[in-house]
């Protein structure tokens, strides 16, 4: 049965069908409402765990690493430059394989100071060995969470997620949506059972230190793991269909319109459904457009990348956050996919938009698809103001 | 698709008004999405909310530009900012502005309602918070809500004396708008 949900809601409502035995998190624009919601929910003992008010992101982050090292199963949910302040923590929590699932409601990053939507906080931490789902709409954000428990805590993987959400757009936007029920949530998510915890019986270290000797195969352990998470989210991705009727298909990316395409667009996140409706508008001039939307973006799913775009003659990259000083993230990876591969689209060209919640609308969608013709771009700034660029500060 | 705009400062209730018109237009089984828009993030600042409705889920996650409808909730927005940028030819602008105010003239076939909704929500909330009463008048003046739909939705947000005033205050937009086109 759908019901009418702001974002930060349903987002907080899942986690309490999930179980979670700790949460912990500090209050920072556009995360604040979930934390509120679930703080809210054990304190009307709607849900039965702890919540460890805390003054820093950097706290919070090391509070869900120790309780989810005693083998509880933990959340916390941040943005933008909390983010950047539990990274230290990240780093950790992915290096000690513990599955903590984590919202990032997408926030740009300062300075200057910003509270609007872009996806540069979480694709900083790209390298952190947390799985990263980015998502669509607020059922995928739902449903994403759900999966995002049982692919952490799968024992052959054992690996944070980060469930990552427009600011905004996503978590402020209320919409109808199916909420999944206790029962159905209990069947597909069994409780957690830690291979190995913290236990004051039967002691063990986290986190030791591990000299040239060990340091390099814990590293490789952890990329070792990012080819069969590629293999497990389509498995998940399947029995969760089975359980709930959604399907996301392998869960790594979605293809609109691909197959006989000629201009492709490749995105993450909520400007998947703008594009989405440009795509329809398009095909019904004739035009032969689509939309690859990414879901997993680490792991990168290099092979489904190929696979969806190799016929396509031209693909635009749309970037929400930038590798200064270098090609945009997402476009780094699409152009790597194909690098030495004999099918390849003649052109990858690389878009930046949306950064800092400047409005990504049909228009700017429409302008990407003009500009992508056999002069390929790198980086190139769409909606961007040049006349703002020639301000001078004068006294 | 129908897309309605609503300009209001930080604190005034923007969002819980579109989070309102969204629930309402489900419980008549469409597709809402609401979502707001903040300028300076600041109490009294400048900002947008949006409802944009369809008869299948809405995809489209940019703002309103070219709006069927304008809801003003507060009149002062109106000096030296165009409301109405975008408002569709044949569109509906709601706004809540003092007896004293010069009803702004539009285009020819749009539609614009102006009264003082403060005036109404102090007498039954006892707050100048017109935007239940803005809301009657929005199912009035447009056709696209049923009032009973409101009131059920302001009774799932609402209790107690809160409830009972915002109750009259929607039946009191509505009945000024009906009252005003008959």
């Amino acid at each position: 049965m759908k019901q009418f949900f702001e974002g930060s809601h349903a987002v907080a409502e899942i986690v309490r069908l999930c179980k979670p035995g700790v949460i912990s998190a500090y209050p920072i624009t556009p995360q604040t409402h979930i934390v509120e919601d679930l703080a809210q929910m054990v304190a009307d003992g709607k849900l039965d765990a702890q919540c460890v008010n805390v003054e820093s992101e950097h706290s919070a982050a090391s509070v869900v690493l120790g309780s989810e090292a005693c083998g509880v199963r933990s959340y916390t949910a941040t943005s933008s430059q909390g983010l950047f302040y539990m990274s230290e923590v990240i780093f950790n929590i992915a290096g000690m394989r513990l599955p903590i699932v984590l919202t990032c409601a997408n926030r740009a990053i300062s300075a200057p100071i910003n509270i609007w939507n872009d996806q540069q906080d979480s694709i900083s931490l790209r390298d952190a060995g947390w799985i990263q789902l980015y998502a669509e709409n607020n059922q995928e954000t739902v449903d994403l969470h759900l999966m995002a428990y049982r692919l952490a805590e799968d024992k052959s993987i054992m690996l944070p997620v980060m469930v990552c959400m427009d600011g905004f757009i996503l978590t402020h936007g209320m919409e109808a949506l199916d909420m999944p029920e206790q029962a159905l949530v209990d069947k597909f998510l069994p409780p957690y059972k830690a291979l190995y915890k913290l236990d004051t019986a039967e002691p063990l270290t986290f986190g030791a230190l591990a000299g040239p000797d060990y340091y390099l195969e814990a590293r490789y352990a952890i990329q070792d793991t990012f080819k069969d998470v590629l293999a497990m989210l389509p498995k998940i991705s399947e029995e969760f269909r089975g359980v709930f009727g959604r399907d996301y298909k392998d869960c790594l990316v979605e293809e609109y319109f691909t197959k006989d395409a000629e201009r492709v667009i490749v995105a993450m996140g909520s400007v998947c459904g703008t594009i989405k409706e440009v795509v329809d508008e398009l095909r019904k001039k004739g035009k032969k457009v689509g939309l690859l939307k990414v879901i997993s973006y680490r792991p990168f799913p290099y092979a489904r990348v190929c696979e969806a775009l190799k016929n396509v003659a031209k693909v635009a990259v749309l970037d929400k956050s930038v590798s200064l000083g270098a090609y945009a993230p997402i476009a780094t990876d699409v152009k790597a996919a194909f690098c030495g591969k004999k099918k390849a689209p003649k052109i990858i060209s690389s878009f930046v938009a949306g950064l800092g919640g400047r409005d990504i609308t049909l228009e700017s969608i429409r302008d990407i698809f003009r500009k992508l013709t056999v002069r390929e771009v790198n980086g190139e700034f769409i909606d961007l103001k040049p006349e703002l660029l020639k301000e001078k500060y004068e006294d | 698709m129908k897309e309605i705009r609503i300009h209001a400062r930080a604190g005034q209730g923007a969002i819980t008004t579109a989070a309102l018109l969204g629930e309402a237009y489900f419980k008549e089984g469409k597709y809402p999405y609401a979502f707001p828009s903040f300028g300076a993030a600041r109490m009294g600042a400048p900002m947008n909310a949006f409802v944009r409705v369809d008869s299948k889920p809405v995809r489209l996650r940019s703002q309103i530009y070219t709006p069927d409808y304008v809801i003003v909730v507060d009149a002062t927005l109106m000096r030296g900012y165009n409301c109405f940028s975008g408002l569709k030819e044949d569109g509906v602008a709601i706004i809540n502005g003092p007896d004293s105010l010069k009803v702004p003239k539009l285009k020819a076939k749009q539609k614009v309602i102006m009264f003082s909704a403060n005036d109404i929500a102090l007498k039954f909330i006892g707050r100048p918070l017109g935007n239940t009463t803005l809301l009657g008048a929005y199912a009035a003046a447009t056709g696209e809500l049923k009032l009973e739909t409101l009131l059920e939705v302001a009774k799932t947000r609402f209790s107690g004396k809160i409830l009972e005033g915002n109750l009259k205050a929607i039946e009191e937009g509505y009945n000024h708008v009906r009252a005003v086109n008959s």
